[in-house]
Formats: structure tokens, C-alpha cells, sequence
């Protein structure tokens, strides 16, 4: 049984409720007490500069060569807050509901009413903090419009939302390290997590640079380390975005919720052939502009500008009238699969659709034509004109484009294809964003609890920093009030001891397998079985099979990996052994969880349940459920099912025709 | 657009780690499509290496989509390689022709050791942030977002300077391995806001002392900076520095 903590009262005075009468730490004693905090983006960054300024004492743990390269920086679009500066209706409320319901019902609506209040809080702290947001001739900050909802309640910095963000939180973060509160360990990976007496004391980490194994001791552990779409081989996630720490947690008695809960985002640049190691995202707001279309006939050789109009299907405007090419994600990337896989797909691999300029920058043409009092203008100078305003809006993705593809999108349509972009699964918390582990806490993308089964643009940035500035150093206290009688842990203590022998066997073993293929090859083969058979569509046959695919290569990896080097040196093939052995055992995790849920919601699309017209099919009397997984052994999972109520929200069926 | 195949040989930078001595390896590598990026044809490589038993290349990189600023290298002497406004991530091998030699490199500082191969240690980019990179504002501070406007070209300038992913390549490029750029870029951002006003003497009083005892070299305008940066951060980012510097040494308290 889990207790989601979540506290009585009404929705909206839960949250204030709980501030209100959650335990404190006086100052003297803050000083006295040790936090971890692993991953250092947007939710491990900003908690580390919070709770150094509480006077915590606090060390930081990234496996990149500085805090400020986390993934979260590669955000494009923006950030959401209920700030209703345009006076469209926004209101806290609005947002808070426009979260559950993109989330196809499977959030829990106390935590979404709490991020929806302090999303105003997140704006101005980060306006402080210097973030360059875009602002209005007036002055004032400017907002756009993001998919899923009605109103302009979206900050953005151009398309680097995320970098900016990511930047104030990090000096928020050096700062913190100048004055001796939080001390940075770069380049260094968690590897397994210590328990005492049932709570996390502590963790086991990898210096990256020498290879060493060091003993860190924590009051409590905060694990910020991001999603695991890297599981799929192929993601819109960094390199080096892993499962592992999430993964050792959970292995340690962490439930693990909803861990088939993938965002498939359906504007991403193709695969381009088999040496690809990863994907890059275009931002979803080309929707606002583009025209997404196939040719009709199937495996059309044509150019896309040698296929006349009337022999093009604009598929997503001809099956969702009402919303077109702004559906959600999930949507339009399913209606992209069904044309490739129908064979209506275009280029060399036939897996991608177009994504077409043309029409925008004729209308836009035209009305830049008309300002000039021009209605006789050619349509060549039209086109110029129009080119001009396209690429004042979205110049930077069109020349990212062009850089991958070398192909200039304002002469030829873009080619796109769904890809793996985010995962709203992730450790199961509690209300305290406290994980089944006592004292071991999770926050961010590596936490399951906000966005259900599908995310809505320009939310992500708004969790990891409502969970990092605002929840965490309050749920945090409640605890750590009653630890102020408990002295910091030597490291030389047996559970410190044996944790760090469990890692330093599991690396000894890897090392000695002394195999023939090499740990990118096993990436790539988890990565298909995944993406085939636990991808966009996923039925049980498939997903059954999936699982013996995976624990037949899990036999293979431990017996036939090769990873050159040794132990004690920078080891980057042992970094990634590392991880992917994780990302193995976690597919296999997933995999379960999707055959478990029959039903389709969100991303989660099971080609059994769907409706005539082929839509995703919930089922809600009996799957309106988060799905938490206990580790049992190396190939059992206990499920727990923590029910979803909703007292204020009546769930619906989606629909956007 | 036309894709190829090509055969290169890579000339690349070998050291086991920061003790020891360095020197230049030459590898083939066969079948290099012209649609991989450039570090996508190191990954060729490296799994080539691995298969015959030897160490494979140890370079930084995460996001390869040109934000991260992790990735580094010089490419055919090239801080990123030849390519306009550009990372190392974001170069694709269509830039190469069949039968080429590609030279690699790490960065080349004395405050960026080598750490391995093509790996460098940049923390002294940490350490000029913390020495007052930063507003001083605790969390929950804040007052209303829109409480206080700022004049719009003075935002989009700000922001202009704060698109500095701290890869170094500026470092790498100048002769003297200054970092003013850097430095620059971040004074810039703050100086332009009327939140980083409190603290703007002291910010790039203390941020370029902890420069000079990183031991970058000094700033001799030779713009090279400019030219290599991958955010093409204006080098007017520096003249802003030092007369931020100079009003600052004369008028501030001590």
C-alpha cells in the first residue's frame, strides 16, 4: 500500500494548508544537516541553489564536465505560468486543468493544482535572477500560445527557453558553491544508493575522471537525473541521459510508476541512416505555421514540389477538422506512423511526412504586401516578402535544420518524424515528492507525478522548477525536522562498506566478460526491440515477445559485452556499460507495464483498445490507476495500483475533431 | 541534396591522461556517409577501435544539438571546425571530401589541461561564475514578474550576450588564450539588466580577478573570438567589459 500524503481539505487550499502547518528546521540545525542531490538541470540545480540558501548543507553531483550542461538546456519552446498578463481568461484553475486533461486523466490532481500555483512564482523568481525572457516594445514580458489550450500563458527566451532557464539556475547554483553551502562533484555518476535502517543515507558514485569509488553520506537524497528516453537508443535526449540512478533506487525498493508512459514528439528531423546516434527535436510551435501532408499515392517518387495540390493529403486537416495541424502530440504522431506505415511516407527511408512552409508564406507575403498598400504585387515578390516574416519567426530552427539535413526549408518542405522526446513515467512519490524509500526523494522528469499520461508543451521546465524552488524546500523539512537529533553517518559504516563492494563486483564483472561486440551494438538492438514493439503502437503479442527479446539480450550483453580500458581511468565504454545494463532491465520494466494496461490513453497506445475511427480508447473503471512496480527479483515486478480520484475534474473523452 | 561515401584518415590527438605525454595518431576510417555528423564518424571510429582491441577516443560531448557547449576540439586547426556559427556536434561530414586527412585536437590553454585525449578540464568557467556571475537573490524573493519593464533593446541585447554556451572555443581561438569573451558575455548580460545593477561593480571586479588567476591570457583584439564563437557573441561584449572595468576600479568602495 502507498500513501500518496496528500493532504484533506479543498483542492485549492491544500498546498497553503500544508505550508502552513508542515514541520521547520530552525537555522541552527539546517546547518547541521547533509543533503544529496544528483542531476543538476532544471529541478537538481534549482534545489541545490534553494536549499544552500536555506543553509542546508548540500553536495551536488553531475556526470557532465559542468552543472550547466544539463539536457534541460536543449529545451526550445517555453515555460507555462497562470499569470494572465494578457487578460485571455487565464487563471490558475485554467491551467491546472488544462494539465489534467492533456494528460488523458492519469495525473494526480492535488500535485497539478500545486504546480499550477506557484507556476506564477517560477516567473518571477527567474525574471530576478536576470533570465533574459522576451519582452514587448512596452517593456513588459510577452507571452505565445503553446498546443492544448486556449489562452497565451507561455514565457520564452526565442527558441532557447530552456538554456536561459537553465543558466539562472545554475549561478543561482555557483553562487551557492562561492559561499560554501553546496559543494559541485563534476564528472562523477551515482551507482547505487545506501540504505540504513531503511532510509537513504547516502550514495555510491564513480569520479569519472580516475574511476575511483567514492562514499558521499546524506540526512536525505534528492535523485534530479531526468527521463530515460535513451532506453529507445534513439531520443531527443543528450548522450549521456541515463536510467541508472532512478534504476538503483528503484532496485533498492523505489516503486517505479507508470514507466510506459513515453511522449513521442511528432516534430523531430528523421533518421537519416544506421551510424545515427540521436535525434533532434524541431519546436513544436512550426505547427502554428506549417502544413503537414503526404502524397496520396503511395510510394510517390516525385519531388514534394512536383506533386500538385490536389494529389497531396494534409492528413491531420482532413481527420481533425476543429484542430488540424495543432492537435497534441500524441495524436499527430500516431496519424504520421499510420500514413509511413500505409506506405505514404516520403524520402529515402519512407519514414517521414512533410512538414510545408509554402502556403504561410504566401499569406504572409500577402499581407506584407498589403501594409505596403500593394495588391498588384507579383507572387515571386510576395514570396520574398513572405520568406522574410517566416524567417524573423523561425529562422534559428530552419538554419538547424538546413546544418542536419542540407536542405533549405524555405525552398523544399521539411521532412519530420516522430521521436522519443520525454517520459512521464518515472520514480513514484508521494504529495512530499518522497519516493517509497524514506529520505530518498525524486524530482523533475525522474518523477513520475504531474503530467499522467502525455505531456503539454512548455511544461517540463515548469516542473522541474516548481519542484526544485518551491515544493521541495518545504516537503523536505517535514522530514528533516525529526533528523536533527541524528548525526552525520561515517562513511566507514558496513552498509557503506557493502554498497560500495556491490558496485565495485558489478563493475570487476563487466570488465571481465572480455567479449566480442561492444556496448553501442546492444544499445542499438534494445533501442529497435523498444521502438518496434513499445513505441508509438504496442499490442500484447508484440509487447510479449519484447520481453523475451530483452532478457534473451540481457543473457547476451552479461555474457558477451566488450569494453576496453581499465578500471581505475577515465572509461567512458565503462560509463556506458554501465547505463545501458540498466536500460536493458528497465525495458523489460516497461514492456510489462504496457501489456499490464489495457486500455489506451495519452501516449500509451494499445492497437486493441481504440475506437472505430482509430483513436486512443481509455478505459477508466479500470485503469484510472497509477501503476507502481516493487522489484521483486532480477524478472519479477509486484504491482501497486494507487487510484485516481477526481474530486474536481470529471474526465472526458478527448476529442479534437 | 546529393549524398556520398568517403574513406578519411583521421589524424587525432592520443594522451592517456593529464600526465602523461600526448602525440598524433593516424587512423582510416571507410564508408563515411556524407549525412553523419562529424562526431557521429568518431563514433564510427571508436567502435572500429574497439573491435581491434585498442583504446577508443575520449572526447566530450552530450546534447550534439549545439546548446549543451560540451563538445570541443579543433578540427583542421579550426576551434569546431570550418563551419560559420557552428559546434563540433552540429558539423556534418558533408563539409569532407573523399580521401581527406582530418586533424584533431583538444582545446590548447594552460587553464584547460587535458584530461584525456580530447577531453579538457574547463572548471575555470565555474570558478569566474562564482566569483560573480550571478544576482544575488534568494529564492522567493521575487517581486511580480512585470513590476519592473525593461526597455526592449536592452533585453534582446542582454539575452544577445547571454546565448554563451561556455564551450571555450574562444579560448582555443586567441592566440594569448584569453577568456574575455566569456567573461564578457556574462557582464554583458547582467550589466544590461536593471537587476544586476546592485552588484555590477563588484561583479566584474571580482570575475575578472579570478580570470587572470585562472591564468587565461590577456585580451590583444585580435577578434578571433568573435569569428570562431559558435553563438556569434560580439566581440562589443568586450569593449562594454572594460569600460564596465574601469568605471568600476576607479569608482567603486574598497
Amino acid at each position: 500500500m502507498l500513501d500518496a500524503k496528500i493532504p484533506s481539505g479543498p483542492l485549492d487550499d491544500k498546498w497553503t494548508e500544508y505550508k502552513g502547518h508542515c514541520k521547520l528546521v530552525n537555522p541552527a540545525n539546517k546547518r547541521k544537516l547533509e543533503v544529496i542531490i544528483v542531476g543538476t538541470g532544471l529541478a537538481g540545480a534549482s534545489a541545490a541553489a534553494a536549499l544552500g540558501e536555506l543553509g542546508y548543507k548540500v553536495k551536488a553531483f553531475c556526470f557532465q564536465d559542468s552543472p550547466r550542461r544539463a539536457h534541460s538546456i536543449a529545451a526550445q519552446g517555453g515555460i507555462n505560468a497562470a499569470k494572465n498578463y494578457q487578460n485571455d481568461g487565464d487563471s490558475v484553475f485554467r491551467l491546472f486543468y488544462d494539465t489534467i486533461k492533456g494528460g488523458d486523466y492519469r495525473a494526480r490532481e492535488a500535485n497539478v493544482h500545486r504546480l499550477a500555483e506557484v507556476s506564477a512564482n517560477i516567473i518571477d523568481q527567474c525574471v530576478a535572477q536576470g533570465v533574459p525572457f522576451a519582452r514587448e516594445y512596452g517593456g513588459l514580458l510577452s507571452n505565445r500560445s503553446f498546443g492544448g489550450t486556449q489562452v497565451q500563458r507561455t514565457f520564452y527566451a526565442a527558441g532557447q527557453t530552456g538554456q536561459q532557464l537553465l543558466i539562472g539556475a545554475y549561478q543561482a547554483l555557483e553562487r551557492q558553491i562561492a559561499l560554501g553551502n553546496v559543494k559541485m562533484y563534476a564528472r562523477h555518476e551515482m551507482l547505487e544508493i545506501v540504505k540504513i535502517d531503511g532510509k537513504a543515507r547516502g550514495i555510491i558514485a564513480r569520479n569519472l575522471v580516475n574511476g575511483e569509488l567514492e562514499r558521499h553520506f546524506g540526512h536525505a537524497v534528492l535523485l534530479c537525473t531526468g527521463g530515460y528516453g535513451n532506453v529507445f537508443y534513439l531520443s531527443t535526449n543528450a548522450m549521456g541521459s541515463n536510467t541508472t540512478a532512478i534504476w538503483k533506487a528503484h532496485r533498492q525498493g523505489a516503486a517505479f510508476a507508470n514507466p510506459c508512459f513515453t511522449q513521442i514528439h511528432p516534430t523531430c528531423i528523421p533518421v537519416s541512416g544506421d551510424h545515427q546516434s540521436k535525434l533532434t527535436l524541431m519546436s513544436e510551435s512550426l505547427r502554428n505555421d506549417g502544413r503537414i501532408w503526404v502524397p496520396k499515392k503511395k510510394d510517390d517518387q516525385r519531388k514534394a514540389i512536383d506533386i500538385p495540390e490536389e494529389e497531396r493529403d494534409y492528413y491531420l486537416e482532413r481527420r481533425y477538422p476543429a484542430f488540424g495541424n495543432l492537435v497534441p502530440r500524441d495524436v499527430a504522431s500516431r496519424a504520421a506512423k499510420e500514413r509511413c506505415d500505409e506506405g505514404y511516407g516520403v524520402g529515402t527511408s519512407k519514414q517521414a511526412v512533410y512538414l510545408d512552409f509554402a502556403d504561410a508564406i504566401v499569406r504572409y507575403g500577402k499581407i506584407e504586401a498589403g501594409k505596403e498598400g500593394n495588391d498588384h504585387m507579383s507572387m515571386e515578390d510576395i514570396i520574398v516578402l513572405g520568406k522574410e516574416v517566416v524567417k524573423e519567426k523561425y529562422g534559428n530552427l530552419f538554419d538547424m535544420y538546413e546544418k542536419i539535413t542540407g536542405e533549405n526549408p524555405y525552398e523544399l518542405p521539411m521532412r519530420i518524424y516522430p521521436a522519443v522526446h520525454y517520459t512521464m513515467g518515472g520514480l513514484w512519490v508521494n504529495y512530499e515528492l518522497q519516493t517509497s524509500i524514506p529520505g530518498l526523494y525524486a524530482l523533475g522528469e525522474a518523477n513520475f507525478s504531474d503530467h499522467g499520461a502525455n505531456r503539454l508543451g512548455a511544461s517540463a521546465l515548469m516542473q522541474g522548477l516548481a519542484d526544485g524552488y518551491f515544493v521541495v524546500p518545504y516537503t523536505l523539512g517535514n522530514s528533516l525536522a525529526d533528523e536533527i537529533y541524528n548525526k552525520a553517518i561515517e562513511t566507514s559504516h558496513p552498509a557503506f562498506e557493502a554498497a560500495e563492494k556491490e558496485v565495485s563486483d558489478r563493475i570487476n564483472v563487466l570488465m571481465n566478460i572480455k567479449g566480442k561486440q561492444t556496448v553501442e551494438s546492444f544499445h542499438k538492438r534494445l533501442g529497435k526491440i523498444m521502438w518496434d514493439k513499445c513505441g508509438m503502437a504496442r499490442n500484447k503479442e508484440g509487447l510479449q515477445q519484447a520481453i523475451q527479446e530483452i532478457q534473451a539480450l540481457k543473457k547476451e550483453f552479461w555474457s558477451d559485452v566488450r569494453i576496453p580500458g581499465s578500471i581505475n581511468e577515465m572509461n567512458p565504454e565503462l560509463d556506458k556499460a554501465n547505463r545501458v545494463a540498466d536500460f536493458i532491465e528497465l525495458g523489460e520494466l516497461m514492456c510489462h507495464d504496457a501489456l499490464n494496461r489495457n486500455e489506451s490513453c495519452g501516449g500509451h497506445f494499445r492497437e486493441e483498445f481504440q475506437t472505430e475511427e482509430g483513436e486512443a480508447l481509455r478505459d477508466d473503471a479500470n485503469y484510472m490507476y497509477v501503476a507502481a512496480w516493487e522489484s521483486k527479483s532480477a524478472h519479477e515486478w509486484n504491482l501497486v495500483k494507487e487510484p485516481l480520484i477526481y474530486d474536481v475534474v470529471k474526465p472526458s473523452q478527448r476529442s479534437y475533431k | 541534396m546529393e549524398h556520398y561515401n568517403m574513406n578519411l584518415t583521421v589524424k587525432v590527438w592520443r594522451q592517456k591522461n593529464s600526465k602523461e605525454k600526448g602525440g598524433f595518431e593516424s587512423y582510416p576510417v571507410k564508408d563515411i556517409s556524407s549525412e553523419m555528423s562529424f562526431l557521429e564518424m568518431i563514433d564510427v571510429l571508436n567502435e572500429q577501435l574497439i573491435r581491434d582491441g585498442d583504446d577508443p577516443i575520449a572526447f566530450d560531448h552530450d546534447c550534439r544539438e549545439g546548446i549543451c557547449g560540451q563538445c570541443s576540439m579543433y578540427i583542421n586547426g579550426k576551434p569546431h571546425g570550418a563551419w560559420k556559427a557552428n559546434t563540433t556536434c552540429q558539423l556534418h561530414m558533408r563539409a569532407f571530401k573523399d580521401g581527406e586527412t582530418v586533424t584533431v585536437e583538444p582545446w590548447r590553454a594552460g587553464a584547460f589541461p587535458v584530461i584525456k585525449d580530447l577531453m579538457v578540464d574547463r572548471s575555470a568557467f565555474d570558478r569566474i561564475i562564482q566569483a560573480g556571475g550571478y544576482i544575488s537573490v534568494n529564492t522567493g524573493n521575487a517581486v511580480d514578474g512585470n513590476a519592473l519593464p525593461i526597455n526592449k533593446d536592452k533585453a534582446d541585447a542582454s539575452f544577445a550576450a547571454a546565448m554563451c554556451i561556455g564551450c571555450g572555443a574562444c579560448v582555443a581561438a586567441c592566440k594569448n588564450s584569453s577568456a574575455m569573451l566569456f567573461l564578457s558575455a556574462k557582464v554583458a548580460h547582467l550589466a544590461l539588466l536593471p537587476q544586476g545593477e546592485p552588484e555590477r561593480k563588484s561583479r566584474v571586479l571580482n570575475m575578472v580577478a579570478q580570470m587572470d588567476k585562472e591564468g587565461f591570457g590577456a585580451c590583444t583584439n585580435t577578434g578571433a573570438c568573435e569569428a570562431t564563437c559558435p553563438k556569434e557573441i560580439s566581440i562589443s561584449n568586450i569593449a562594454r567589459l572594460n569600460q564596465e572595468y574601469l568605471v568600476a576600479s576607479l569608482t567603486a568602495d574598497k
